[in-house]
C-alpha cells in the first residue's frame, strides 16, 4: 500500500509544528471575514483554543462551524467521519475531556478549552492501538467509513460499563455491571455499520475488553 | 489474455495465498483515520471552495422561476448556478433522471442550483436563501398495487416455458398469493460526495466515491459534452456503494459546474437527506406467485408477475429476476411490469431484483411446503435442476444447491423444527424456524491491470475499486501467488482513471473479475521479466525467478518491467449458466405481546466457486445477512402519496440494521471451485447474502406465531393482529 498523501501531510504537519495548520485555517476564515464585512464577522466568529490528540490550536471559528469542521476542514484531521451531519449514525465519534460525542452535533465554539482525542489520536498503521489491531484482525469493517467512529466507541464502551453506568439491558442497577455481550451491543447500537460487521466488531470489542481485564 | 476455455489444473488449485484467510492489507489506513475518502482529499488541489445542493421540493412539473439575488449577496458566496441557467445536461450511462439543467422537476430533491463558497457554512446558509416558483404537474398515482391489478396479464411473458394453466388445473397442491416489498436506500455510510477541479473549463479532475470508474469517466464526458480523455477521476476508496455509487450522481455534477463558475475546485458532499431523494434506491414491488406441484412435490407450474415503479425508461426492481433459473419446473410464466412513477430514480441495489424477488419466491415455496405437508428443505432438494429451467439445453457451469441446503440443515439443527407453528414459547417469547433458498447470477466482465516490477518491487495498477469488498486484499494475494512473492511485496494502486479499465465493482462481478484481470497481467510480466533475462520457461516462487540452473531474486532484479493485459472471456461461457447458490436458517423469537421479532441465529452455506480469502467473503456474508435483517424488519422509503417522495429521508426515520438487532451468525463456505467462471475458478459472493435471508426470517417469524405476513417490511403492526391472546 502507498502511503495516502494525506498522511505524509499530517506527517509534515507535526514535522513543520501546529502553526501552519493554523495559519491555514485563520487564512482561510480572513478571506471569509473579508467577503462579508468585519464587522458583521466579528460577531459570527470565535476565537477557541482546542488540544486535538496532544497539540494545543488556536483557531477562529465560523461560530456556526461544528467540532467535527473544525477537525476534518481546519484541522485536516479526516478521520472522524461525516455520515450523516444529524447525530444518527455515530461516524463522528470521538472522544471529548474523556468522553464519547457526536462531533456533529456539538459546535465548535462550545468546546474552548477542551481536550479532544480523534482516531489519529489512537495510533497509526505500525503503532496501532490494541483497538485498532483487533478490529484489523477480526476484519471489524468493510468499506471503512464508519471505523473511526467504531473504534472511538467501542473504547469509551469499555469505559462506561467499567465506571458502572448503566443502559438500557442493565437488568440489575445496583450490581457491578458485567461485560456482556448485550451490554456491548446495546452501547454501540449509535454507530451505524452499512456493511455489516456488527459481528465482528463485537469480536474484537471483547477481545480487547478481555485482555484489559 | 483470453479465457477461452474451462480452466484446467493450475497455479491456484496448490496457491499458498489465494483461497486463504488474509487480513486486509488497506486494513491499518481504515483503522487509523488515514484512508482517504473523496470529501477529504484536502492535498490535491489548493483552493477548495465548498458547494452547497438546493433540490426541488415537488415531485413533478417545471420551475417558473428562481430567486436568487440574497444567495449572491451572502457572504463568502462565490457563484451560485440554477438550473435555469444551462440547457438540460445528456444522460449519463443508465440514468433516466436528469442530474442538472432545464426547467422540468422529475423527482423530489432533484438537483435544481449549486452555491459556492469559501466555507460549508456560507454555501450551506446561501442555499438555503434561494427561493423557486413551480407549476406543479398533474397529480400523479402511485397506487402501485392497483397499477398491478390494471397491468396483470398484459403484455408478452419475459420467460414462457409450456403451458402454465393447465399445470395449475391439474396440480396436486398450489399457492397462489400476493407478495409486497417496500423502497429500500443503500443508504451507505459515506453520503456522494466528490471534489471536482473544472477551473479552466479543460481539463477536469474528479475525485469522487464511485464503484465505476471507466462508466463514470464516460458518463462525465458524455454529460459535459467533452473528450473523455480530458477527464481524470480517483476513487480509491469507497465508504459503501451496493449499487447505490454506480453511477454518475449529482454531486460530481453539481461540483464540476460549481467549479466551472467559480474558476476554482469544488468539494460537495450530498447532505444526508438528499441520499434518500436525490440519489438511487431500490424500488417496491408488488408480487403475484403461484406454484402448482404434484403430490410428490415436483414443482409442475411457476407463475410470477410482479410490478415496480420507475421514471420512464428505467429498469425498475424486477422480483422475477431469479424465477426463470432457479427450480425445475414442467411450465413457467414470468413478466415483470414497469410502473412509470415521477419518484427518485429506481436503479440498481445489491442483487437488483433478486433480493425483492426471493421475498415473493422464497415464502412461496415455504407455503407451498406447507400445503404439500412436505419439509422446506425436502421440497427444495426435489426441485434441484442442474440445467437452465428456462433454456434446458444450457447446464449450470456447477450448481451444489443441494450440498447447501443439507450441510446447512444438519449445521443448524433444522430437525429441531416443529412443522406445525406456534408450537415453541421460552416466557413471553414466540420461538420459530425458518429457511429459504438463495440463487443469484455471477456474470464474468473483462478486466484490465498493469502489472511492474520495480527495483524487485512488485506494483499492480487497475481502475478496479474496493468499496468494502476487499479488493485490495484478493488482487494483492493473486499478484503474489502468480509472482511467487509475499502479501507485503506487493504495492496496490486502484480506483484511478489513469489505470486500465477493470471491471469495476458492482453485479457481485467485481472479485472474480478483476482477479482474473490481474492474473493476465502478473502471467504477461512473468513473460516479460523471462524473455528479459532469456530464461526459457521461467518458473517463479519463493521470490525467485528460476529457468533450468540459472535463478534471480526478483528483488535483485535492476531497472522496470512492465506489462499490461485485460482479461476477456471467450464465447464458450455463453454455452453454460453461471451462478451462486445458498441456503439461510434462521431461529428467530417475537415477542407475544408487541410483536417485536429478534433474529437469535443464523447459519447461511455459500457456493460461490472458490473463496479467493475467507475473511473477506465471510464479512461479505454476514454484510448481507445483516443488511437483509433490516430490509426485512424495519427498512421502508415511506412514500408520501401526497407529495410524491419519500418521508424517512434520514438515518433516523429510515431504520437499518444496528448493533443490537444483530445476534449469532455462522456463514458456511462449500468452496467449491467453477473451472467455467475465471481461472481462478472463483465467483461473486457479495450479493447472495441478500437473496433469502430476509425469506428464511419472514418464514421463521411464521413458524414462530403462524402469521403469515406477506407485506414486508415485517414490522410489529403486521404481527399484533395475529398473535396469541395474552395469557
Amino acid at each position: 500500500m502507498p502511503p495516502p498523501i494525506e498522511f505524509e501531510l499530517r506527517r509534515r504537519t507535526l514535522l513543520a509544528g501546529t502553526a501552519a495548520v493554523a495559519a491555514a485555517s485563520v487564512a482561510r476564515l480572513a478571506h471569509a471575514q473579508e467577503q462579508a464585512g468585519s464587522a458583521a464577522s466579528a460577531q459570527q466568529q470565535s476565537d477557541i483554543a482546542l488540544t486535538v490528540n496532544g497539540t494545543e490550536h488556536r483557531i477562529t471559528v465560523d461560530n456556526r462551524t461544528t467540532l467535527l469542521d473544525v477537525l476534518r476542514e481546519d484541522l485536516h484531521l479526516t478521520g472522524t467521519k461525516k455520515g450523516c451531519d444529524h447525530g444518527q449514525c455515530g461516524a463522528c465519534t470521538c472522544s471529548v475531556n474523556g468522553e464519547r460525542i457526536n462531533s456533529c452535533l456539538s459546535l465548535a465554539v462550545l468546546h474552548d478549552g477542551d481536550d479532544v482525542t480523534t482516531i489519529e489520536g489512537r495510533g497509526a498503521p505500525g503503532q496501532l492501538d490494541p483497538m485498532q489491531a483487533a478490529f484489523v484482525s477480526h476484519d471489524a469493517f468493510q468499506c471503512g467509513y464508519c471505523t473511526p467512529g467504531q473504534i472511538q466507541s467501542a473504547h469509551a464502551v469499555i469505559g462506561e460499563i467499567r465506571a458502572g453506568i448503566p443502559s438500557h439491558v442493565t437488568s440489575d442497577l445496583t450490581a457491578v455491571i458485567e461485560l456482556t455481550e448485550a451490554e456491548i451491543r446495546e452501547r454501540m447500537s449509535g454507530n451505524i455499520c452499512r456493511c455489516g460487521a456488527y459481528s465482528n466488531i463485537l469480536a474484537a470489542i471483547t477481545e480487547v475488553a478481555e485482555d484489559q481485564a | 489474455m483470453e479465457f477461452n476455455e474451462p480452466a484446467g489444473q493450475n497455479l491456484f488449485d496448490n496457491a499458498r495465498l489465494v483461497g486463504k484467510p488474509a487480513a486486509r492489507i488497506d486494513g491499518p489506513l481504515k483503522v487509523s483515520g488515514l484512508a482517504p475518502y473523496a470529501y477529504e482529499r484536502h492535498d490535491v488541489v489548493e483552493g477548495q471552495l465548498y458547494g452547497y445542493p438546493v433540490g426541488a421540493t415537488i415531485s413533478h412539473g417545471r420551475i417558473l422561476s428562481m430567486d436568487v439575488e440574497a444567495a449572491r449577496a451572502a457572504p463568502g458566496v462565490r457563484a451560485v448556478v440554477t438550473t435555469l441557467d444551462i440547457a438540460p445536461l445528456a444522460l449519463g450511462m443508465l440514468n433516466v433522471a436528469r442530474l442538472f439543467g432545464g426547467d422540468e422537476v422529475q423527482h423530489y430533491h432533484q438537483a435544481i442550483a449549486v452555491v459556492v463558497a469559501d466555507s460549508f457554512e456560507q454555501a450551506r446558509a446561501a442555499a438555503g436563501l434561494i427561493t423557486a416558483e413551480y407549476a406543479t404537474g398533474d397529480a400523479a398515482d402511485f397506487d402501485l398495487h392497483a397499477a398491478f391489478e390494471r397491468l396483470q396479464g398484459s403484455g408478452d411473458p419475459d420467460t414462457l416455458v409450456g403451458d402454465v394453466d393447465t399445470a395449475f388445473r391439474s396440480a396436486a397442491a398450489v399457492v397462489d398469493q400476493m407478495y409486497h416489498t417496500a423502497s429500500i436506500s443503500h443508504a451507505a455510510m459515506e453520503p456522494h460526495a466528490s471534489i471536482v477541479d473544472w477551473s479552466d473549463g479543460e481539463r477536469m479532475r474528479v475525485w469522487t466515491s464511485n464503484q465505476m470508474i471507466n462508466w463514470t469517466r464516460g458518463s462525465i464526458a458524455t454529460t459535459f459534452g467533452i473528450d473523455p480523455e480530458l477527464v481524470q477521476l480517483e476513487s480509491p476508496y469507497v465508504g459503501g456503494g451496493f449499487g447505490g455509487k454506480l453511477w454518475l450522481r449529482a454531486d460530481a455534477v453539481l461540483a464540476a459546474i460549481g467549479s466551472r463558475a467559480a474558476g476554482a475546485p469544488v468539494k460537495l458532499a450530498l447532505p444526508r437527506p438528499f441520499v434518500m431523494n436525490n440519489t438511487t434506491h431500490r424500488a417496491a414491488t408488488v408480487q403475484r406467485v403461484r406454484l402448482a406441484a404434484a403430490s410428490d412435490g415436483r414443482l409442475t407450474g411457476i407463475w410470477h408477475e410482479a410490478a415496480s415503479h420507475s421514471l420512464p425508461g428505467g429498469r425498475g426492481e424486477n422480483a422475477t429476476a431469479q424465477t426463470p433459473y432457479f427450480y425445475a419446473t414442467d411450465t413457467m410464466r414470468v413478466k415483470h411490469h414497469i410502473v412509470a412513477m415521477p419518484l427518485p430514480e429506481a436503479s440498481d441495489m445489491r442483487a437488483p431484483g433478486e433480493a425483492s424477488g426471493h421475498m415473493g419466491l422464497e415464502v412461496a415455496m415455504d407455503e407451498l411446503a406447507e400445503a404439500l405437508e412436505m419439509d422446506p428443505v425436502q421440497l427444495r432438494i426435489v426441485n434441484d435442476t442442474q440445467v437452465n429451467p428456462s433454456e434446458p439445453s444450457q447446464p449450470f457451469s456447477e450448481r451444489n444447491y443441494v450440498a447447501c441446503l443439507e450441510t446447512g440443515a444438519e449445521a443448524f439443527g433444522w430437525s429441531d423444527r416443529s412443522a406445525t407453528p406456534g408450537q415453541r414459547r421460552e416466557g413471553q417469547w414466540l420461538i420459530g424456524m425458518g429457511m429459504a433458498g438463495a440463487y443469484r447470477g455471477t456474470p464474468v466482465r473483462p478486466s484490465g491491470a498493469r502489472a511492474i516490477l520495480e527495483n524487485g518491487r512488485l506494483i499492480i495498477e487497475t481502475d478496479m475499486t474496493d468499496i468494502g469488498t476487499g479488493s485490495y486484499t484478493v488482487l494483492a494475494q493473486t499478484a503474489a501467488e502468480v509472482m511467487g512473492l509475499t502479501l507485503d511485496e506487493v504495492e496496490m494502486r486502484l480506483g484511478n482513471s489513469l489505470y486500465p479499465v477493470s471491471s469495476g465493482s458492482g453485479g457481485q462481478f467485481g472479485a472474480a473479475s478483476s482477479t482474473a484481470g490481474v492474473y493476465a497481467a502478473c502471467m504477461a510480466l512473468r513473460g516479460e521479466i523471462g524473455e528479459r533475462l532469456g530464461y526459457d520457461a521461467p518458473e517463479f516462487s519463493d521470490g525467485l525467478v528460476v529457468s533450468g540452473d540459472s535463478s534471480q531474486a526478483l528483488a535483485d532484479l535492476q531497472g522496470r518491467f512492465e506489462a499490461v493485459d485485460e482479461m476477456t472471456i471467450g464465447n464458450f461461457q455463453d454455452n453454460y449458466l453461471l451462478a451462486t447458490f445458498g441456503a439461510h436458517f434462521a431461529e428467530v423469537a417475537v415477542h407475544i405481546a408487541t410483536g417485536e421479532t429478534r433474529v437469535r441465529r443464523m447459519v447461511s452455506t455459500i457456493d460461490a466457486g472458490r473463496i479467493l480469502n475467507p475473511t473477506t467473503a465471510r464479512s461479505q456474508l454476514i454484510g448481507g445477512m445483516t443488511m437483509s435483517i433490516g430490509g426485512v424488519l424495519s427498512e421502508e422509503m415511506a412514500l408520501d402519496t401526497g407529495r410524491g417522495y419519500f418521508v424517512n429521508h434520514d438515518l433516523a426515520g429510515y431504520e437499518v440494521a444496528v448493533h443490537a438487532d444483530i445476534l449469532d451468525q455462522e456463514v458456511i463456505f462449500l468452496d467449491t471451485a467453477d473451472a467455467v467462471a475465471t481461472p481462478l475458478k472463483a465467483k461473486g459472493v457479495g450479493e447472495l447474502g441478500v437473496c433469502g435471508v430476509g425469506a428464511a426470517v419472514a418464514n421463521a417469524v411464521y413458524n414462530a406465531t403462524g402469521v403469515r405476513v406477506r407485506d414486508f417490511p415485517l414490522t410489529l403492526d403486521r404481527l399484533l393482529g395475529g398473535l396469541p391472546e395474552l395469557a
